[in-house]
């Protein structure tokens, strides 16, 4: 992996919140171009509403979220279509649209973003679907296609107009252990071919040493940054013990 | 066949009151006796000997989960009054489940309050109803920007998802629009014939018909079929499609959903929605005709009435009425639909929600068109 030391996204300072609940408060990290970070922590620690934050569907209560040398978190207009332009999102359920075939999926931010002609979107929907290891699936729609294969359609479509930064929530869940290995050998491929930088939320501890080059842990208790690292980081040398015993999948009393 | 549950209530030798459980305490056998057991509980009775009570479930002959709730029930209520109760006789798999499931000291309670006070009530009511308004300001206001960006430049406008609600929302209405329409002139007409017939006037039938379907009757109904086939199959289109993340998808792919999902439908519905108050207006008039014609009167006779009295003006007044309505029922239904929260009760809640708002505003638009063409003179 072609990991460098350049930031790509810097959270800084970020508080969220729902209401009165306060979710986190002033987490701070970066992600480096390249690598693959993943986002860790118990359930309603606030994985997904760090990635919701960092995709910009939700406005932070406090704090900046710089993508590159642009922030999400208060863009508008143009600006905030450039930075959406440089991301891609693959939602927990794949979120494919449901009345179009996958190679619709696929075409449709090609069609709203670039002025290629229509033979060189379906090429090009073709390549992307062949990344995925789904060629031949063009013509299928959202319901005929297993829940895995839906999954990486939608990694396909994330990656429709070549983003910098893929966003993954949840890539494994709901999938069996074989699939769930087959889906991290994409994201791997992916990473090392194309140099896309990963932010994946996940807790599956198998897929993490897979493909994480580094993992930030979310302490829900605290609402705050519980661990940040490599996964064998955490597990031999985290100063928490309740982190270390995570990552050897030890029942912590 | 288990025998069936049975409490019955005593005192032992020391004066302390017990409880008597037999039989099987599974959900059946608790909700048999929970209600007796629990006004034990609350009896005041034993407080002299003590404030020891005793539960005696030496006769119990198996308890799940919903006996082991209904011991540990009892047992807060006695404790609530300042007493205490002693499991007696209990087999050790009753204790070991009643032990489990009892509440620890640091059980969190959750910090969500169940069941607010009236004033809280009323007061999360009014938030919610500002909240809902701010959102429907907030709504028209981006819509608008939208369309006018739709018209400087239609190429960015979705013509697909046009032409499809096109066609579901015209082609697809016309039978219902027909029959409604149709009936609508049958019975206004039938109806009025009767009084009428007693002064020799049901010549002005004709009159009356026409003039009504085209200002009034035409685009309201068409409005109304269009809220309850239309305005509500957006709502549940779009809502799902929140439900489903599908939305968060086109926002973070950039396509701001109202211009990519919102426009092509209102487009398509402001479009259609005058054709069909024609379409409406023409099978009324149909309708009327069967019954003049039973009248043994000339079927030239009421199309002249018709032409003669029912102008112009009130034709195009009505057709103008029908887009501005088509315009409300289609925004709301979209604007429902995006508004759901999540699960797919939020999507029913969104369907009817657009139903019911949507014709609560034709009526409320209806109301603001009679007060124009009156003070106009139409």
């Amino acid at each position: 992996m072609s990991a460098s030391d350049e930031a790509i996204i810097r959270v800084e300072q970020l508080t969220a919140r729902y209401g009165d609940r306060l979710i986190f408060d002033g987490v701070d990290f970066q992600v480096r171009r390249g690598e693959v970070f993943v986002i860790l922590g118990g359930s309603g620690s606030g994985k997904s509403t760090l990635l919701k934050h960092m995709i910009g569907l939700y406005r932070p209560a406090a704090g900046r979220i710089w993508i590159g040398d642009e922030d999400i978190s208060s863009a508008e207009g143009e600006a905030r279509q450039r930075i959406l332009q440089r991301i891609g999102v693959m939602y927990q359920s794949g979120a494919l649209f449901g009345s179009m075939t996958l190679r619709q999926n696929i075409t449709l931010p090609l069609e709203e973003f670039t002025d290629l002609p229509p033979e060189a979107r379906d090429w090009i929907a073709s390549m992307k679907l062949g990344l995925v290891g789904l060629a031949g699936f063009e013509e299928y729609l959202p319901a005929e296609i297993s829940g895995g294969m839906k999954k990486r359609a939608a990694i396909a479509r994330a990656m429709a107009l070549d983003p910098e930064i893929l966003f993954l929530d949840e890539p494994s869940a709901g999938l069996d252990p074989i699939t769930s290995a087959a889906l991290d050998e994409t994201i791997l491929e992916l990473s090392r071919s194309l140099g896309v930088t990963f932010v994946i939320v996940t807790h599956e501890l198998p897929s993490i040493f897979r493909i994480a080059d580094r993992v930030i842990m979310l302490d829900g208790e605290r609402k705050r940054i519980a661990a940040i690292g490599s996964p064998a980081e955490l597990r031999d040398g985290a100063e928490d013990a309740w982190v270390r015993a995570f990552f050897r999948r030890e029942a912590v009393a | 066949m288990a025998r069936p549950v049975s409490m019955e209530t005593a005192s032992d030798p020391d004066g302390r009151p017990v409880l008597r459980l037999q039989g099987r305490f599974d959900a059946a056998g608790a909700g048999a006796v929970w209600r007796d057991a629990l006004r034990w509980a609350r009896s005041r009775s034993g407080e002299a000997a003590g404030g020891e009570r005793v539960l005696d479930g030496s006769g119990i002959e198996y308890c799940n989960g919903a006996g082991a709730s209904l011991l540990l029930a009892v047992r807060d209520e006695v404790m609530r009054g300042g007493a205490a109760l002693r499991f007696e006789g209990l087999s050790d798999a009753t204790t070991r489940l009643v032990e489990s499931l009892a509440p620890g000291e640091d059980t969190a309670t959750s910090d969500r309050e169940s069941g607010p006070g009236w004033v809280e009530g009323l007061g999360e009511a009014t938030l919610e109803l500002m909240a809902d308004l701010r959102a429907q300001v907030a709504f028209v206001g981006e819509f608008a920007w939208m369309l006018g960006a739709a018209v400087l430049r239609p190429a960015r406008v979705r013509w697909s998802d046009f032409f499809r609600v096109a066609h579901s929302a015209g082609i697809g209405a016309l039978p219902i629009i027909t029959l409604v329409g149709f009936l609508l002139g049958l019975i206004l007409s039938f109806q009025s014939v009767i009084p009428m017939q007693r002064f020799g006037a049901e010549i002005f039938v004709a009159d009356l018909l026409g003039l009504s379907m085209f200002r009034e009757l035409g685009p309201l109904m068409t409005a109304i079929l269009l809220t309850a086939r239309s305005g509500s199959a957006f709502a549940a289109e779009i809502g799902t499609m929140k439900v489903n993340e599908e939305i968060d998808a086109l926002t973070t792919m950039g396509l701001e959903p109202v211009r990519f999902l919102v426009v092509p439908r209102v487009l398509a519905v402001i479009l259609v929605v005058p054709v069909l108050t024609l379409w409406m207006n023409l099978a009324g008039l149909v309708g009327g005709a069967l019954v003049f014609r039973s009248l043994e009167y000339p079927l030239v006779t009421f199309v002249t009435r018709v032409a003669d009295f029912a102008g112009v003006v009130d034709l195009v007044g009505g057709l103008g009425k029908s887009f501005v309505l088509g315009l409300i029922v289609a925004a709301v239904g979209c604007q429902r639909g995006l508004a759901a929260g999540s699960g797919s009760e939020a999507v029913g809640a969104a369907t009817t929600s657009s139903v019911v708002s949507g014709i609560v505003l034709i009526a409320l638009a209806e109301g603001v068109f009679a007060v124009i063409f009156y003070a106009m003179g139409w």
